[in-house]
């Protein structure tokens, strides 16, 4: 995201255009701005193009910024029915202390970062790799694209509640389907073992389709040319994507890591949806726990330390995001 | 993009090697695999489920089952779009998603135009205060949110159980506004200044001549805006808590448990038309908004 570049007088994209070109009407003189009245001028200008903004900007106050400090203060508060006043009081990190005692918190975590890391290990290479098979296809481009990514137009909770039936240990797709086959069966969702596994799965199915379209555009990106200098120095396959595509494509690598970890770091509708949470705490998630205290302990504030708490830890994969794509542009 | 002028661009295997009898061979081996993979992972499970909203009750739990419907039961969808009360959610679900496509088509075109163009005074600070916002888990702001959306600050009003709590929350995107600001940049400044020497003003210049530049920007944000509201479900569940104005996912997590599985599947089939449908029939431009605005390169 360059707003660094906004500051530049105009787009670089076109070099040796003058500055005041073909004025046409004489009378408005260069630019059409003159030296005196210019402050006033300057004002109605700034006027107006705050009262373009004024809409947008009032959304973005109510419902970006100000609760954004409002978490951080509410993290220190007991409100309504948690004080003994039953107004709002400050708790110092009562709220924090409340969350850690929770045996839930520590599954939840334990749950989330596994989920990440799961998500990771499968939704990151196989993607990868559909975008590297997809890019060598002579043919029938359009049709893998529409089909990795009618997953991603499926409303999460149709695909939810479509996983949630294909789980089904007795009728459900996936046991049927390993039947068939003669494989052993599994108890999916229902256990507690494979739980965590199966919604990796379902997300994974759900989500690569964008991914694989941001990688199928950088892979495009890659000037033919060093495929066929690799290759006129005997690089085989491997060797080629070992040497060229992921060098070349290094920087959308990572920044798709990092804004999956982010994205599945906040992990709700499947285990909301498919498991509840269960079988016993296998599948609680952190944001899942931020709900429950909030919409069914009815505490905001414990629900709010909890949403700190998870803001900090993705607050230094936020940054580093930050750092490479400033660094980058 | 000058790929369009040769028919393919060089890519790992070289376009000499395909060529061969054997490349040619291991091409449409490879091809088959991959369109065979690619259907039975991502079509598959969509098939299952349409068919499946065809079956009977005993059908459907039969084991093994039946890759065909024996007897297609099409009433399966009528009686789910009328014991689910269909008409009345997917009402309320048109209601708050094109509610929010106006709001944010008006707001966020505005104040994208207002930034990109009209350069206020503070306009970097307010756009890097926006994209920070890109920075913030939207988890993290659940609960103060929604507590906004109870009691909103100054006005004083109580937005649950009104489209409002979806329509102003959904303008504060700032991926849609940093869409929108990014192809205004890209506009040629000097037919603007010509309009404003002529004496046009910001509005009359944003309308005549920054709007009808921007067909494909807009199209890609009004999509992207329609089928966020369609898909959301944590929002509109807290927002809505009165039943009869849920929208559609939420109406379907709310009826899971009671609506017999033949019933409840059918419902799913309907509720996902709508947006595949919008998919299919404006896919260029998804997946070139997709490409281009998931990261910046």
């Amino acid at each position: 995201m360059t707003s660094t570049a906004v500051g530049a007088p105009r787009k670089p994209g076109e070099p040796g255009k003058p500055r005041r070109p073909r004025v046409t009407s004489g009378a408005a003189g260069p630019s059409g701005r003159k030296p005196s009245g210019s402050l006033r001028r300057k004002i109605t200008d700034n006027l107006t193009a705050y009262g373009f903004l004024a809409g947008g900007l009032a959304c973005f106050a109510l419902f970006s910024w100000y609760p954004a400090i409002r978490a951080i203060q509410l993290a220190f508060q007991r409100t309504g029915g948690q004080s003994e006043s039953g107004g709002t009081e400050w708790a110092g990190f009562d709220n924090f202390t409340t969350v850690f005692r929770d045996p839930e918190f520590a599954a939840a975590w334990r749950n989330t970062l596994q989920f990440t890391l799961l998500a990771l290990l499968i939704g990151f290479v196989v993607p990868f790799l559909l975008a590297l098979l997809i890019n060598e296809m002579r043919h029938a481009k359009t049709f893998f694209r529409l089909a990795v990514y009618l997953p991603v137009m499926i409303p999460p909770v149709v695909t939810a509640l479509m996983w949630q039936w294909f789980f089904d240990p007795g009728p459900g797709l996936f046991n049927e389907l390993l039947r068939a086959l003669h494989l052993p069966t599994s108890n999916w969702t229902n256990g507690e073992d494979t739980a965590m596994v199966s919604l990796v799965l379902v997300a994974t199915w759900a989500n690569l389709g964008g991914t694989v379209l941001i990688y199928l555009a950088a892979l495009q990106g890659i000037p033919g040319e060093l495929y066929e200098a690799a290759e006129l120095d005997g690089a085989n396959l491997w060797q080629r994507i070992r040497h060229v595509t992921i060098p070349q494509t290094r920087f959308v690598i990572l920044m798709l890591m990092l804004l999956q970890i982010i994205a599945t770091m906040q992990v709700f509708v499947e285990p909301f949806i498919i498991t509840g949470g269960g079988p016993g705490d296998s599948t609680i998630t952190v944001l899942y726990l931020v709900y429950k205290y909030a919409f069914v302990y009815n505490n905001y504030g414990s629900a709010c330390a909890l949403s700190v708490l998870l803001l900090a830890f993705l607050a230094a994969f936020s940054a580093l995001y930050l750092r490479l794509t400033r660094h980058h542009g | 993009m000058a790929a369009k002028e040769t028919t393919h661009v060089r890519t790992l295997v070289s376009p000499m090697r395909l060529r061969t009898r054997r490349g040619r061979a291991t091409y449409w081996t490879v091809f088959t695999l991959t369109v065979a993979g690619f259907t039975f992972a991502f079509l598959f499970p969509i098939y299952w489920m349409v068919t499946g909203a065809f079956k009977s009750p005993d059908e459907l739990l039969q084991s093994p089952p039946t890759y065909v419907p024996e007897e297609w039961h099409a009433d399966n969808y009528s009686e789910a779009w009328s014991r689910m009360d269909l008409a009345r959610v997917l009402r309320n679900t048109v209601l708050q998603a094109g509610g929010a496509w106006l709001f944010q088509i008006v707001l966020c075109t505005a104040a994208a135009y207002a930034l990109s163009k009209l350069k206020p005074v503070f306009g970097q600070i307010v756009m890097g205060a926006i994209l920070a916002t890109l920075m913030v888990p939207a988890s993290a702001l659940l609960v103060p949110k929604y507590l906004t959306a109870v009691d909103v600050p100054f006005v004083g009003a109580n937005l649950l159980n009104t489209p409002w709590a979806i329509w102003l929350p959904s303008v504060a995107n700032a991926f849609n506004l940093y869409l929108l600001k990014r192809f205004f940049d890209q506009l040629p400044s000097d037919v603007l200044e010509a309009a404003a020497i002529d004496g046009a003003g910001p509005l009359r210049r944003l309308w005549y001549i920054v709007l009808p530049m921007s067909r494909p920007v807009l199209g890609v944000v009004s999509i992207f805006a329609v089928v966020a509201v369609w898909q959301d479900f944590l929002w509109p569940l807290l927002v809505y808590p009165d039943t009869d104005k849920q929208p559609i996912s939420v109406a379907l997590v709310q009826l899971s448990a009671s609506l017999p599985l033949t019933y409840l599947i059918a419902a799913m089939v309907i509720a996902s038309i709508p947006v595949v449908a919008v998919f299919l029939l404006f896919q260029r431009h998804i997946i070139a908004g997709i490409s281009a605005g998931g990261v910046k390169e």
